[in-house]
């Protein structure tokens, strides 16, 4: 049995391409990875991000790694196409591709090799596509350059494969260029690109980031297709829910190092390390509502004093059937948002959920009074809010406020984190110093940042700023558009919780606005599923996510990758 | 994954070079965060650090120039020598002398005054011009933005030294037309640019967030607005002022700017052209001196910008 086997893996030869999985092709491991270590030396250290990394990977498998950023995962993905970038240093027990010791090739060689057998699909299509080149022309390149057919058969062929990866109307699709592209289709393109001329490996670093989870679900669909015709697949990504469904290996990594290693069935409902146990309890989802998704972290400081607030008065927040409209560049309209209701009612979430271009993130900005709507009115605390003219509006706007998706972005550059907090406080504070470091207590933070600029600052920290900023005024509501969509899964599970203890603490209300239908099953009192700008569906969260009516909140919770 | 490698931010060498070319003084705002260095990045930056000390260096020489000229020259620059016409660069005349057997040097270092101020002047006429449309054109109500706009564009149409030889035409020559022509002749460039930065500001995400807390107009436009357009016009005005020089000189060396007397580098430019055969040094000594000066205020301009940037201070 034995000798058969040997024999077979013998028999191998580098044979070209070949999406038929032989019983030779299953056995030997298209890549084997012993102990590799990529370091980035600087000054005589050895600046290792990522250390003693082993895997095999086989024809029709995926190996998936994931970690946070800055866990080397990208680093190590990179290094297996010969890219590890500029300064590396690559050391390995063994890495070997097809028995071939890469660490051997040449650069000719590589040349040679990626993109025929080893495709590769890099996180942002935006950037790493070229924005004057129309997508099929980019498509061809691939295929010229490793002399693939002539000019005809080669357009045919670019057609054939954005078909392939389920791009609508690829002979007209094939013509535009990237920016007149979705991101999700802008993802297909370039998937298309990495799996022309029919590779045996393909890896996918972060292929779904950014994508709403219909286009997510599309995407991961065609990877699976593609393991099946027997390719092997190498998926990075921070979020275990996405490699969930696709994974047969997983690799969790944590500063570079590999903290758990397992069979993906394994891993996912017996994880042994603490590290894996913590992302998994991290994501958050229906079932998780009312548990701490980050239990290990502090709970952030007690507010002072239980806010007292006016038991039940009335809806918080009321829009009544506002409509907006948009002039369109090049002429047209768009109707961003079509007759949407909806009340907040005191110290709950609504949850608006939608795909991009929903109307959702417009919904929010009415909401705001930073958009007018043109028809309909939204009114706070029973009293008039967008029909008031700005002026009048101006000392009402304490009673609400926001956290975006990129706090940076809505910092002054200029200024310290103490001025921007100074800058938000009620004018009728007399102890700034104090309630300063109330705020600061709130979200968890030192006083010590007082004195930083954002920008020095880490993304999970950037955020708590923008929260206690949010805070500042004692705001009745405040809106997290986005809030904690860019960030780590570890981070997102802290910002979440304090999110929750801060409802609890000071009755907040919360206009909750994501595409992420796990943050807002986890936070969401009730929901409104958003669609082209109009509501398709509301109700609590219990029973949109348990019992969705709607066509289109089905195929949403349907898309939904879990864990598990 | 990038592996995070903070840029440091380092003070510029400015205060401690103690040359305080009047630019330098900005630049002291830095964050003061120490970081080690690797070894090839520091030659990097001694390097480039060369490059920014001789600019403050040719700065402050020049400033010395401008204030007390007696003390980098003994000479005269109108002190005639008949016995000495058109000498040659030697140890006693370091830059020759000129028909009149006038030191060139004298007069380079005595003219330093004259194109300084017709390049400060016009500089800082350009770009206060260029606040005041600029901002009209960005925030202004909506047809004043627009007309503001198509003025903007009329001018920019014109070439700036055909604009400025306009003015000029209108004027009559003088020290003072020389300021205003170069100025307003290039003012409509800068406009754009500040048109471009208050529109940027303005539809940025901290003055939405402004708006939200509920701050009136005025204020964000003040404390946010202005402030941050303003910011990247701190770099561009260190690298005008080399460049309305240029501008000026070319004027004078139509003859359309300070009357003769004064050594003005232009002007000496205009009066060595009928030699330029025979004592070519008459126009090589003031042509460096205007090319290392707009080298210096663009050198020191870049560092600022780059210092700006960083996104504290």
């Amino acid at each position: 049995m034995s000798a058969l086997t040997s024999t077979s893996t013998a028999v191998e030869p580098a044979e070209p391409a070949s999406a038929d999985a032989t019983a030779a092709d299953a056995t030997a491991p298209r890549f084997r990875v012993r102990g590799l270590t990529v370091g980035f030396p600087r000054d005589g250290d050895a600046n290792d991000v990522v250390r003693d990394v082993s895997f095999d990977l086989r024809a029709g498998e995926c190996v998936a790694i994931v970690g946070e950023s800055g866990s080397g995962k990208s680093v190590t993905a990179r290094t297996l196409v010969g890219l590890p970038g500029r300064g590396a240093s690559v050391r390995a027990d063994e890495l070997s591709f097809d028995g071939d010791d890469v660490q051997r090739f040449t650069p000719g060689r590589w040349r040679e090799v990626r993109g025929r057998r080893i495709g590769v699909v890099l996180q942002d299509a935006l950037v790493s596509l070229d924005p004057l080149r129309p997508v099929g022309r980019e498509i061809a390149e691939a295929l010229r350059l490793h002399g693939w057919g002539d000019r005809r058969s080669r357009r045919a062929k670019v057609v054939e494969l954005l078909a392939t990866v389920g791009v609508p109307a690829p002979e007209q699709r094939a013509r535009q260029r990237p920016d007149q592209l979705s991101g999700g289709l802008r993802q297909r393109a370039l998937i298309a690109s990495a799996i022309a001329l029919d590779p045996e490996v393909v890896i996918a670093d972060e292929p779904t980031t950014a994508l709403d989870v219909s286009v997510q679900a599309q995407v991961l669909a065609e990877l699976e297709r593609m393991k099946a015709r027997g390719v092997a697949l190498v998926l990075i990504s921070h979020d275990l829910s996405v490699v969930a469904h696709l994974a047969d290996h997983i690799l969790v990594m944590r500063d570079g190092a590999v903290v758990e290693s397992g069979p993906a069935s394994v891993l996912l409902h017996d994880p042994h390390h603490a590290y894996t146990k913590r992302l998994i309890a991290a994501v958050p989802s229906a079932r998780t509502r009312g548990r701490r998704l980050a239990p290990d972290v502090a709970r952030a400081e007690p507010v002072r004093e239980q806010a007292s607030r006016p038991a039940d008065d009335g809806p918080v927040l009321e829009v009544r059937n506002v409509t907006k409209t948009f002039r369109l560049p090049g002429g047209g309209r768009l109707r961003a948002v079509d007759d949407v209701s909806f009340d907040l009612a005191r110290g709950t979430t609504l949850g608006i959920v939608g795909e991009s271009g929903s109307g959702k993130t417009t919904t929010g900005r009415i909401a705001l009074a930073l958009e007018r709507p043109d028809s309909g009115e939204a009114r706070l605390s029973g009293q008039p809010w967008s029909s008031l003219r700005e002026t009048a509006r101006r000392h009402r706007r304490r009673r609400m406020s926001v956290v975006y998706q990129d706090p940076l972005s809505s910092f002054d550059p200029r200024w310290t984190t103490g001025r921007i907090l100074r800058d938000a406080l009620d004018p009728a504070t007399t102890d700034h110093h104090a309630r300063l470091r109330e705020l600061l207590g709130q979200v968890g933070l030192e006083e010590s940042v007082l004195g930083r600029f954002p920008l020095h600052m880490s993304g999970g920290q950037r955020q708590r700023i923008a929260i206690a900023r949010a805070l500042a005024s004692a705001p009745d509501v405040v809106v997290l558009d986005e809030a904690v969509s860019a960030l780590d899964v570890s981070i997102q599970a802290q910002i979440l919780d304090l999110l929750v203890d801060l409802q609890r603490q000071l009755g907040i209300s919360y206009l909750l606005i994501s595409h992420d239908l796990g943050v807002i099953s986890h936070m969401s009192d009730h929901v409104l599923v958003m669609r082209d700008g109009a509501v398709v569906e509301r109700g609590p969260a219990a029973e949109i996510f348990e019992r969705p009516r709607h066509a289109y909140t089905r195929q949403l919770v349907g898309a939904l990758p879990t864990v598990g | 994954m990038t592996v995070a490698t903070d840029r440091p931010v380092t003070e510029a060498p400015a205060a401690a070079g103690g040359a305080g070319a009047g630019t330098g003084a900005g630049t002291t705002g830095g964050s003061p965060v120490a970081v080690a260095l690797t070894r090839p990045r520091r030659r990097r930056r001694a390097l480039r650090h060369a490059g920014l000390v001789l600019a403050l260096v040719t700065l402050a020489l020049i400033l010395v120039a401008i204030l007390f000229p007696g003390a980098l020259t003994s000479g005269s620059p109108t002190a005639t020598n008949l016995d000495e016409p058109l000498r040659s660069p030697s140890w006693s005349h370091w830059f020759g002398t000129d028909e009149s057997g006038r030191d060139l040097y004298a007069r380079v270092v005595h003219g330093a005054r004259d194109s300084l101020l017709i390049g400060g002047g016009a500089a800082a006429v350009a770009i206060g011009l260029a606040l005041l449309l600029g901002s009209l054109a960005a925030l202004g109500h909506r047809w004043v933005a627009g007309a503001t706009n198509r003025l903007i564009e009329v001018v920019f149409a014109f070439p700036t030294l055909l604009a400025a030889l306009l003015l000029v035409a209108v004027l009559g020559p003088s020290a003072w037309t020389q300021v205003f022509a170069v100025g307003i002749g290039s003012s409509p460039g800068y406009a754009r640019i500040v048109r471009g930065q208050v529109l940027a500001a303005k539809g940025s995400g901290y003055v939405e967030a402004a708006v939200e807390l509920g701050h009136p107009r005025r204020r964000i436009l003040l404390r946010h607005v202005m402030p941050n357009a303003v910011r990247p016009l701190v770099a561009i005005f260190a690298l005008a002022v080399g460049q309305m020089i240029v501008w000026a000189s070319s004027l004078s060396f139509l003859g359309l700017g300070v009357a003769p007397p004064s050594s003005e580098w232009g002007a000496l430019l205009d009066a060595g052209r009928p030699y330029v055969t025979r004592a070519s040094w008459l126009i090589i000594a003031p042509g460096l001196v205007i090319v290392v000066l707009a080298l210096a205020t663009t050198t020191v301009g870049k560092h600022l910008r780059n210092l700006l940037e960083r996104g504290s201070a």
